[in-house]
């Protein structure tokens, strides 16, 4: 068994025996055996990063056996430099939120854990998949523990939530299906993605591929206008779905982007990165002014993070190597910051009960060392040079410029909408006199919620210093990404 | 007539028919209330009788006996096999359903199934318009008397009436049909009726004529709109156990004459039925998906699922000849096949739950009856959670691959029609995983209304696990039975 296997189906194991052998009673050793699951599935990652070669732009860890025969379709593995982060940050945020989750969830812990468990092989399984069946498989199935977990732990209208993120989803992606059988029968009779990707395509197909593809994955992502249901789920979901589903559940459209819109359809891609350009464009903007005027804490940080994701798209879609590595690198840095603001809004709501701003005022004076970290986090959020935020979106915006002025301007002036909003939220939920008796009431965080944000605090801090090791992954493979996509797959 | 041949092709149906008789007999002698002696032997007879099957299938070859009257190949005999375990699982999930209301007082509720059996094997055995029909008949007569077998209950009366009734005019029309094409050909030999289509010498209209006829009759049993009035109704009125009885084996048994009347006897008009069907299964498609939103009933929900998904069967059925040619049939028809088998393997688990959760004076048929199942019954939740998202198509699960089959076929068609059809199906899919997925909200988000947890008895309980454990099982390995299907569905053509 290859190390991405691994890495897929430990935490899958550990999860299953978590569903099959937990019982409520003993939730204190179903959070133990959570936790070891998680970790050993992260410390299962790490030598990936041992042994990946920064220079080669090919896929590595590869894998591959016949899976089903009749229709061609491969157990295929292998990462390059687009997909290598998200296997380790999955690991990584999967640790966190067990840990965050260790008190809050007190009903049914084996099911909860296991879910999680399950959810973050899934994930990586998303990352790791070189056939395009095997990728849906993965991709789909995520569903199913997500809707579980919003439904059975979520807030007060969790049941909509639920529906609505299930269906939403559903309808993006039974119509990415159409597009994947579509090149399963055009490429002779197979799902594997470097023949797909050098498959030549008139121009009508690569058209409506694309847009089949962009179903799926604009609803993933979430770009404007089809965010709607980021927002919602996002209140009513448990601490921990709301972490998981913006720090990686969100990556995998804009991973899809670059997996399959951009190298499968080419032409395409640059005939309608207008229409993309602008979309971003007002994710960022329109979207980042929507934030601002939200009263719920998590509905804030829900916009904030689809103007974020409209960074990322927006990189992507101007087609140079500072975009597409910048729109990664935020990515990443947005899985750190997102899943850090949904934990530190989860500390507070977990205390109070309460998401709306202004229940809260002055927090800073009853938990001083929480305030400390959520200021880093908020600095991050709203790209403070020397955090993880600063780095893609600066990349993003330098790209952009050179693209075409005003779009830069316009995508830069989105930075002071962020400060904006986070900054403004910073000071009426942490700044001030206290503002009431639970404010009063507050205890400061304890050991167990100290780690957890000060896992999330260095990650912040080590990627905004030191963004190095991760651009240097990146870059051979978006090289050559590019110069992929640069060439025209009509004759 | 009777060569060796003959007695070869039907050693297993003279199994099941004696061991039938032999039952119905020493039935006489057994006293007690669960009637054991009777439920084991007739578990042995169709583990037999499927293992039977199932090594004539493994040995590949293709026999016909009496005559050319009937036919064994692999995929009869997988069919075979399979309805003899969906039985099998039948029996074992009903037992302790019918016996809590007064079903079991005589041994008939083991003997009709085995005789309905019966007929299913002679209806997917049969290379004869007649035998065909016979099968067929044996079958419903069968099904009629068990849907009436708990004969002081008014709506199961009701239910068996309106079955018997709505299914004597579709035999009906399927005789009628039958009759057309044998007056156009000369022959109710389904080798011979090709034939002599192929030639072109017999008048287009007189066999369309027949055509339609045959077509609305398969429609009927199949349960496709227009004709699936009496699905809802029968699904909801029988005794659950009878439902699934009827829901499930009896799928494989027109599976396989919708294969043998349209493909093996009237492939030559292919252009013909194709567009029938095609109007059938859009149909269904959203009638189905539509008014099982609507249910507030399990069973009729389900029901209304049934029909939804024999569209989608019908959509793997009519995609198998393009343009004249029967390149992508095997493609096609085996994707069809795959599709019946994973829906009877799924809907046997989802009946043997809603089967376990009714207790005597207690029928469990409304959706709020599942209330909170995973809190005090969390494995039976589970798998009720699994088929459901399998009927809705949502990998890993079996279902998926069935729907992927399926839209393959018509994707890889490369008709543009056919493409716009497969958008369609996948969103009517999508409106459908609206209320497979109501029920999972129910059981897993919703508070119990009670908290004794279920009971069952330990063979209802070990087979409805593996039941399960298959429907995932075979979601994450479904490599094998399909290849199953595509190698018995090309022997079956012949290419």
């Amino acid at each position: 068994m290859g190390l991405l296997s691994l890495a897929i189906w430990t935490p899958i194991a550990f999860g299953i025996v978590l569903l099959a052998l937990g019982r409520d009673e003993q939730a204190r050793a179903v959070r133990w055996i959570a936790l070891l699951g998680a970790v050993v599935s992260l410390l299962l990652t790490l030598p990936l990063y041992g042994q990946f070669d920064t220079a080669s732009a090919a896929m590595q860890f590869v894998e591959k056996a016949p899976w089903i025969d009749r229709f061609n379709i491969s157990y295929h593995l292998g990462l390059d430099g687009i997909s290598f982060w998200f296997v380790l940050l999955t690991a990584f945020i999967t640790v966190v939120v067990v840990i965050a989750s260790w008190e809050s969830i007190t009903t049914r812990v084996n099911q909860y854990m296991g879910a999680f468990l399950i959810l973050s092989g899934l994930l990586i399984g998303v990352f790791c998949a070189l056939d395009g069946m095997l990728f849906y498989v993965f991709f789909e199935a995520t569903l199913i523990p997500m809707y579980l977990i919003i439904g059975i732990w979520g807030g007060p209208n969790k049941i909509y939530a639920a529906f609505k993120f299930f269906l939403y989803t559903l309808l993006g992606s039974l119509l990415m299906l159409v597009a994947l059988i579509y090149l399963y029968t055009q490429s002779g009779g197979s799902f594997d993605l470097s023949l797909w990707h050098a498959l030549p395509l008139g121009r009508t197909p690569q058209t409506l591929l694309f847009f089949a593809f962009l179903a799926a994955f604009a609803v993933k992502v979430p770009m404007w206008p089809v965010h709607t249901w980021l927002p919602d789920v996002h209140v009513e979901a448990p601490t921990g779905g709301s972490a998981v589903l913006a720090a990686i559940m969100l990556k995998l459209g804009a991973y899809g982007f670059l997996r399959f819109s951009l190298p499968i359809a080419p032409d395409a891609a640059h005939a309608w990165a207008g229409l993309l350009i602008a979309l971003s464009l007002v994710a960022v903007i329109y979207v980042g002014l929507v934030a601002m005027v939200q009263q719920d804490m998590k509905k804030l940080v829900a916009y904030s993070s689809v103007a974020h994701m409209g960074f990322v798209t927006l990189g992507f879609f101007i087609f140079s190597p500072l975009g597409v590595s910048g729109g990664l690198v935020q990515m990443i840095a947005h899985g750190f910051v997102s899943g850090a603001m949904f934990l530190s809004i989860g500390v507070l709501y977990d205390r109070v009960h309460s998401r709306q701003i202004d229940s809260y005022g002055g927090v800073v004076n009853t938990m001083p060392r929480f305030a400390a970290f959520a200021l880093l986090f908020f600095m991050a959020n709203c790209g403070l040079p020397g955090t993880a935020g600063f780095v893609g979106e600066w990349m993003v915006i330098l790209g952009t410029v050179k693209f075409n002025f005003w779009v830069g301007m316009a995508a830069a002036s989105a930075l002071i909408f962020g400060a904006a909003y986070t900054l403004w939220m910073f000071k009426r939920v942490y700044l001030g006199p206290v503002a009431n008796d639970d404010v009063k009431a507050l205890t400061d965080i304890n050991a167990r919620e100290f780690v957890v944000l000060a896992l999330l605090a260095v990650a912040v801090l080590w990627m905004g210093l030191d963004p190095k090791p991760f651009t240097d992954v990146m870059d051979a493979s978006v090289a050559q990404l590019l110069s992929h996509v640069a060439v025209s797959k009509l004759n | 007539m009777i060569d060796a041949n003959s007695s070869l092709t039907s050693y297993p149906e003279m199994v099941l028919m004696v061991m039938a008789c032999v039952i119905l007999m020493l039935d006489l002698a057994v006293k007690t209330p669960l009637r054991n002696a009777t439920y084991g032997l007739t578990l042995l007879t169709l583990a037999v009788v499927a293992l039977m099957e199932a090594a004539y299938a493994s040995g590949g070859a293709t026999y016909f006996g009496f005559g050319n009257m009937v036919v064994c190949d692999p995929m009869g005999n997988w069919l075979k096999c399979f309805a003899a375990l969906a039985t099998l699982v039948t029996l074992v999930y009903g037992r302790p359903y019918a016996s809590q209301r007064d079903m079991l007082r005589g041994g008939e509720f083991f003997t009709l199934s085995l005789f309905a059996l019966l007929g299913m094997f002679v209806m997917i055995s049969g290379n004869h318009f007649l035998v065909i029909y016979m099968g067929l008949e044996l079958l419903t007569l069968s099904s009629y008397a068990l849907v009436a077998l708990r004969r002081d209950h008014a709506t199961a009366t009701e239910a068996a009436m309106k079955y018997f009734v709505l299914g004597a005019m579709a035999s009906g029309f399927l005789l009628y049909g039958m009759s057309m094409l044998y007056g156009a050909t000369g022959s109710l030999e389904i080798g011979a009726v090709f034939k002599a289509i192929a030639t072109g010498h017999i008048r287009h209209q007189v066999l369309v004529f027949g055509l339609v006829f045959v077509v609305a009759g398969l429609a009927f049993k199949l349960g496709v709109v227009p004709f699936h009035m009496w699905i809802p109704d029968v699904y909801q009125g029988a005794p659950t156990a009878i439902t699934l009885m009827i829901g499930a084996a009896p799928k494989l048994a027109a599976f396989a004459i919708v294969m043998r009347l349209l493909v093996e006897g009237l492939l030559p008009l292919a252009i013909d039925w194709q567009q029938m069907l095609m109007v059938l299964a859009i149909g269904s498609l959203l009638v189905g998906n539509l008014a099982a939103l609507a249910q507030t009933n399990v069973k009729r929900m389900l029901a209304f699922s049934t029909i939804a998904q024999m569209g989608f069967v019908l959509l793997g059925v009519m995609s198998g000849v393009v343009n004249g040619s029967t390149l992508y049939a095997a493609n096609a028809y085996s994707s069809a096949m795959f599709y019946v088998v994973s829906y009877v393997l799924t809907t046997l688990a989802a009946f043997g739950v809603i089967l376990l959760l009714s207790s005597e004076g207690f029928e469990s048929e409304e959706i709020a009856d599942f209330a909170g199942l995973n809190q005090y019954s969390p494995l039976y939740a589970a798998v009720m959670a699994v088929c459901m998202f399998s009927l809705a198509g949502i990998p890993p699960l079996v279902g998926f691959y069935a729907k992927l089959s399926v839209l393959q076929a018509l994707v890889a068609s490369g008709e543009t029609a056919y493409l716009a059809l497969a958008v369609f199906a996948v969103l009517m899919s999508l409106i459908g995983s609206f209320y497979y997925l109501r029920l999972i909200k129910v059981m897993y988000f919703d508070a119990p209304v009670t908290a004794a947890p279920v009971v069952a008895s330990a063979d209802v309980r070990v087979v409805l696990c593996i039941n399960g454990a298959l429907v995932l099982g075979l979601g994450l390995l479904p490599g094998g039975l399909m290849a199953l299907c595509a190698q018995s569905i090309r022997q079956m053509l012949g290419t």
